[in-house]
């Protein structure tokens, strides 16, 4: 950018202006210099956690998103255990929450790949946007529709069961869990079982077929190399609940491993900018410029040695045969990723629900209080890391959260600035080049500000503008 | 969806009780539910959800309940239509005439469905209680609405049965 770029300012998002917002910046001979997605982070919820009892505070968390309420409510509880001394659930205690976590990823990465997903996947970029959308896909393709909204409604049910209740879900508590699953609920959701699992076969088809039909064009579609992050467990299996960190450069050369995340901030630090309030998260041995990384399914893929559930374990080897068993780069395959643990995710479910711990009543266990604790999980999009220090008085005086699509932001917008390069041609927001700024976003699915739930459809305004900061062209998509 | 056997109309109430009037929805559900009127189902949620689109295909009458930022207060009510929803860049958002249009879509269903939206005026700020504008738009919502509520041969006509009630803007939902 050029001194004489106009300041941007990030307008705080209200309830019915949500919006996501791209601007794109020319240079002074017409060409992208950059490209910058605009996401609010609505930063006050660490403050209002501030000075509330730490007990509460894996319910309060839930109120930070209502797609993914569970991930914060589990990495909050993990975070609280550490506060009363925890180390080591009870068998009971540990499997209910991985149950109630394998439900939230499934219902996740289904509404995700169904709702979000699949009409790019089946119709192409440049499909009329009438077609274009979940209920062209359910003219076209109706079973497939309806898999999607039965898919996602399992997965509610999963943590209907294991939360207690779809709003403010008490399941984990610090220390344990406060129920266990019953014969009844076990056998409601075992009858669904081998179709969710067919089902997930299915999404795994296209997911993988798409990819690998498209390569040619995916592999350069906001592509880029970069660093992976994610916990692994001690075998270096996928894990998506717990374990340790593990980051890799885009070579595959491990840059840290086996780091126990009570200690991240001795790798990772945020970087803050003036034209954003998100975060930028980034590897301290590397520094801000270059230490940023990415988190979610595709890295998840390129960070593990394996995974340890058998169908699951063949995608993620046919995966990482594509790139040769090196870190897969391309941001498209986020799509197939996130289907291979899709299918890992019901082998879980599968595995849990013939658990009998699952019927154990020692749901706690007790410890000696500590003041300070992080807890991560792998949520749907990414890393999750909630970090609290608590008072005598047991109260949380320091909340420090860094969500999935803050460790995404730094690539989001490279991907974006990758798309604005190769598709804008001249000074016009085509439909082209806003159909495939979307596509790229969409291949993250940043988690926006979701503390309130929007009004209607919520548009993407794509702004481009001169060397002078001047706007020269806007298009918002709806 | 026909005059087979008694009828059913769901509440549905949505937003996040942890932003102030967002969780007006969620709070008219639960006044409704401790009404138990007979034939009344309630459920609440922070935002609508695909899979909402199974559970409305359940009923007959469906009463979506929103708080609503610009509203006249205390609320408005109208009979929505179905939409086909545009893709968005994130899964984070649905609207009630999208989650309708599924309804018919996929499941063949047509539950003559309304939108409640009761004004509020604080939302941007954490904390879990409603303003005083919002509840007294609140009880005026529970109390206008009730009576309806408890005479399932109108429940079809809500919006007939709600003259003076003015109209929420339909670009706005």
């Amino acid at each position: 950018m050029t001194d004489k770029t106009r300041k941007i300012v990030i307008e705080p998002v209200t309830r019915v202006e949500g919006h996501g917002k791209v601007t794109i910046q020319l240079d002074e001979q017409g060409e992208v210099s950059q490209a910058r997605l605009h996401i609010v982070e609505f930063r006050g919820f660490e403050r209002f956690i501030q000075g509330r009892p730490f007990w509460e505070v894996p319910v309060l968390v839930q109120r930070l998103c209502g797609i993914c309420p569970v991930s914060h409510h589990l990495a909050a509880a993990k975070a609280m255990d550490g506060i009363v001394g925890v180390d080591q659930l009870t068998p009971t205690a540990e499997k209910m929450r991985r149950l109630m976590h394998y439900g939230q990823m499934f219902q996740s990465h289904s509404l995700h790949f169904f709702h979000l997903v699949s009409p790019d996947l089946l119709f192409g970029f440049d499909a009329d946007p009438a077609i274009r959308n979940i209920i062209g896909v359910a003219q076209k393709f109706p079973e497939l529709a309806v898999q999607g909204v039965m898919m996602r409604k399992f997965g509610q049910d999963v943590i209907l069961a294991t939360a207690g209740k779809k709003i403010h879900g008490t399941g984990a508590v610090p220390g344990g869990v406060n129920k266990n699953l019953s014969i009844e609920e076990r056998d409601a959701l075992l009858k669904e079982m081998d179709q969710m699992l067919t089902w997930s076969l299915g999404a795994l088809k296209i997911a993988k077929d798409y990819t690998v039909e498209h390569l040619a064009e995916l592999a350069d579609f906001g592509s880029f190399p970069s660093s992976h992050l994610s916990l692994i467990r001690e075998d270096g299996a996928m894990d998506l609940y717990h374990g340790q960190l593990r980051a890799i450069d885009s070579e595959g050369e491990t840059l840290f491993d086996q780091v126990d995340y009570q200690n991240y901030v001795d790798y990772i630090a945020e970087e803050v900018k003036p034209w954003t309030y998100m975060k930028f998260p980034f590897i301290k041995q590397i520094g801000p410029e270059d230490g940023w990384y990415r988190v979610g399914p595709l890295s998840r893929m390129n960070t593990c040695d394996f995974i340890d559930t058998p169908l699951a374990e063949t995608a993620r080897q046919e995966f990482m045969a594509l790139t040769k068993g090196k870190p897969n780069n391309i941001t498209m395959a986020y799509h197939w990723a996130r289907i291979i643990e899709l299918l890992h995710s019901a082998e879980k479910i599968q595995e849990l629900l013939n658990d009998p711990d699952l019927q154990g009543t020692d749901l706690m266990v007790k410890g000696d209080r500590r003041g300070e604790s992080v807890g991560l999980i792998e949520a749907p999009r990414g890393t999750l890391f909630h970090h609290y220090k608590v008072d005598e008085n047991d109260q949380v005086t320091m909340a420090n959260l860094i969500v999935s699509t803050t460790n995404n932001n730094t690539p989001m917008n490279r991907a974006v600035t990758s798309v604005a390069k190769k598709y804008l041609s001249g000074t016009e927001i085509t439909e082209g080049l806003l159909n495939r700024v979307e596509v790229a976003i969409r291949a993250y699915d940043p988690c926006l500000s979701c503390a309130t739930h929007a009004l209607g459809q919520m548009p993407l305004i794509v702004e481009l503008n001169d060397a002078e900061g001047q706007q020269i062209s806007r298009r918002t998509t709806g | 969806m026909t005059g087979e056997g008694p009828r059913r109309l769901l509440v549905l109430g949505y937003g996040n009780p942890g932003r102030l009037d967002d969780g007006l929805g969620p709070a008219f559900a639960a006044r409704i539910e401790a009404l138990q009127i007979p034939g009344v189902s309630t459920d609440a949620n922070y935002q609508l959800n695909v899979e909402d689109a199974a559970a409305l295909a359940t009923y007959d009458v469906v009463l979506l309940a929103d708080a609503s930022v610009d509203a006249p207060p205390p609320f408005t009510l109208q009979e929505l239509k179905p939409v086909s929803s545009g893709l968005g860049f994130s899964s984070h958002s649905l609207s009630a005439p999208a989650l309708l249009g599924m309804v018919e879509e996929l499941f063949n269903a047509h539950p003559k469905t309304y939108l409640l939206g009761i004004r509020g005026v604080d939302f941007n700020e954490f904390g879990e209680r409603l303003s005083p504008s919002a509840k007294t738009n609140l009880d005026a919502a529970v109390a206008s609405i009730e009576p309806l509520l408890r005479q399932p041969d109108r429940w079809a006509q809500l919006q007939d049965s709600l003259p003076h009630f003015p109209v929420g803007r339909m670009d706005r939902l």
